[in-house]
């Protein structure tokens, strides 16, 4: 009964927090208007499914290139789709493939960081050898080489992303784990005679958990940026699918009498990975972590 | 002292080694090899064995493996599968045209960084600060291929003032180019100056809270000499590792920016050896280009060793 409790009042203490945090966020304005923009994007992703007034693919040759009006919000594109049902679609698109790849980089690059933190030695001087290595190839030219030789679907993409994004949070994974482990309560831990599994769980993870946080949702917008470019270059998903990267780079050909069916995903594409600059910033100063001396590898 | 450069390039070979071992284990573990994937459907009967005799793919991979690095090391890359031209032929105004548009854009952005980045610190929360790191935070986060194509779309298209793209063949001459490079120049400079900028801007701020600048000030040393005599130099120290690593990083971006500008430098070469699977060509990309990354960095460590006394006098202790 009292056990009950106590992990009650833990979780109630969790939530509160994590309440704390998000109004310390939305007190600045840049914070407030990184969290609209995001929320905004996320509830538009998740609902516009439902909400798009026509088919993301229906090809019509009586609509081409017409300009916005009531019927078409946006207008539509060179094959006469409506630019404001994929502008929508595109949205979830983007949001799929950079939350799940972010996912994937913030597990293998932080528990690897801690992994080599925590070992050192000769295993942490050959890793990082390899993970400057693979820093010191520019994303571009790797995502573009897995890209070509395993093909352009999500199911690449994803794993693809998460693996090239998260190197950089190995980094900062190990470096916050080298700052706990010198910690006495880590030495205490040891000497009770906890198990490592118990070490890393119990006073390590909740220590540099804010850290790979932080360094997770800055790389989320990275990847957003690599993602779209992949598909502006014709390298990410492919045609059908309503994506910003892709409307841009095919409507770009037509924008000087056009620029409606590019202006849209630009709107799009630059107000989500504003609001989610912003809001990743604002998180890392409500958390207190510094970051904006860093380079951005 | 000596010792800790030759370490340093030490350890900069070393990431080179790697990243040829990862280009070349990578090539070999996905699926099909050079010339498969090149011939595509016409891979089988004459055309494959020719292709694999060219490209000596009958022999293990770890001789071939020592074989390709000891000619890279000799500066000598191969063959490309598409031209059937040597690499070095291909690359060669290549690299001559990247490095054109890279290097007006790193001459326009540093020091415009560096001052934009003191106005932002000295005037912190004020209405100049306030404004350029507005702009700044734009700037930087909005991917290349956008302001690339807004730029055409605002300054080619509705103005008229510039060409929108580049129409030059890959051998042009430097005057040729520099009339074209307009744009693209303000397309890459403008990530590069947001980013570098903010660095600057928050290393100021460090420093200008710091004790010994506290001190300056109750010292009653004149604001602007002790802005230019205590603060900028050792703010501006710390900042060169940072601008190095950023301009490694937007490598990526100026092969985007080449793309949207048609611009015929290496970037818009990694896109075409990619489409057209020319693996040789890529690898020889590849280790270009962790080349120039770990240059870079190697440049600006040094340059912090040479310009940090306390650095350069710890090594002698040791």
């Amino acid at each position: 009964m009292e056990n009950n409790l106590i992990t009650e009042n833990k979780q109630k203490n969790k939530i509160e927090k994590a309440f704390e945090i998000l109004k310390t966020m939305a007190s600045k304005p840049s914070g407030l208007i990184g969290l609209t923009v995001v929320l905004f994007h996320v509830v538009l992703a998740l609902i516009s499914p439902y909400i798009a007034p026509y088919d993301y693919k229906a090809i019509s040759p009586n609509t081409m290139l017409l300009a916005p009006s009531a019927e078409h919000w946006f207008g539509t594109d060179s094959l006469g789709r409506d630019v404001f049902t994929r502008t929508i679609l595109g949205g979830r698109t983007a949001l799929t493939v950079t939350f799940f790849g972010s996912l994937i980089a913030l597990l293998w690059g932080g528990l690897l960081g801690i992994f080599c933190g925590l070992v050192g030695g000769k295993i942490d001087d050959v890793v990082m050898r390899v993970v400057d290595a693979f820093l010191s190839i520019p994303w571009i030219l790797a995502m573009l080489l897995i890209v070509s030789l395993l093909g352009t679907s999500t199911e690449v993409l994803i794993p693809a992303l998460g693996f090239f994004y998260g190197k950089g949070i190995v980094r900062v994974a190990r470096a916050a784990t080298h700052d706990v482990i010198a910690k006495d309560f880590i030495v205490s831990a040891r000497a009770r005679g906890h198990s490592n599994m118990s070490i890393i769980w119990n006073e390590i993870i909740p220590n540099v958990r804010d850290a790979i946080l932080v360094e997770g949702a800055m790389r989320w917008s990275w990847m957003l940026l690599g993602f779209s470019s992949l598909s502006f270059l014709g390298f990410g998903v492919s045609p059908p699918t309503p994506d910003w990267g892709l409307m841009i780079s095919n409507a770009r050909g037509l924008m000087s009498f056009a620029y409606w069916s590019v202006i849209a995903p630009i709107v799009g594409l630059s107000s989500l990975i504003i609001g989610i600059n912003l809001t990743a910033d604002a998180f890392a100063k409500a958390l207190g972590i510094d970051r904006s001396t860093k380079a951005p590898v | 002292m000596l010792l800790l450069i030759l370490k340093r390039i030490g350890l900069g070979l070393i990431t080179l080694f790697i990243v040829s071992l990862i280009t070349f284990v990578g090539v070999e573990v996905l699926p099909g090899d050079a010339c498969t994937t090149y011939l595509e459907r016409e891979a089988y009967g004459a055309a494959l064995d020719a292709c694999i005799k060219r490209l000596g793919l009958d022999v293990p991979a770890y001789e071939r493996y020592l074989d390709w690095a000891l000619n890279v090391v000799r500066g000598d890359f191969g063959y490309s599968l598409s031209g059937e031209m040597p690499i070095n032929e291909v690359l060669g105004p290549r690299v001559k045209n990247s490095l054109v548009l890279a290097s007006v854009s790193i001459l326009i952005g540093i020091p415009l960084a560096i001052v934009l980045g003191i106005i932002t610190a000295l005037w912190r929360d004020k209405l100049p600060d306030i404004m350029i790191s507005t702009v700044t935070i734009f700037s930087m986060t909005i991917p290349e291929f956008i302001s690339a194509t807004l730029l055409i779309l605002i300054v080619a298209i509705w103005l008229g003032w510039l060409p929108g793209i580049v129409i030059l063949p890959s051998d042009a001459t430097f005057f040729e180019l520099l009339s074209n490079i307009i744009l693209p120049v303000v397309a890459i400079s403008m990530i590069m100056t947001a980013h570098m900028a903010r660095m600057v801007r928050s290393s100021v701020i460090q420093v200008m809270s710091s004790d010994y600048v506290q001190m300056a000030i109750l010292k009653g040393v004149p604001y602007w000499k002790m802005v230019f005599r205590h603060v900028l130099p050792n703010a501006l120290l710390p900042a060169i590792n940072v601008v190095a690593l950023t301009i490694a990083w937007l490598l990526g971006g100026v092969v985007v920016t080449e793309v949207v500008f048609n611009y015929p430098g290496l970037g818009r070469l990694v896109i075409e050896s990619i489409s057209n699977r020319d693996l040789p060509v890529v690898q020889a990309l590849a280790i270009i280009l962790a080349s120039i990354y770990v240059g870079i960095n190697l440049i600006a460590d040094l340059m912090t060793l040479m310009l940090n006394p306390r650095l350069k006098s710890l090594q002698i202790r040791k």
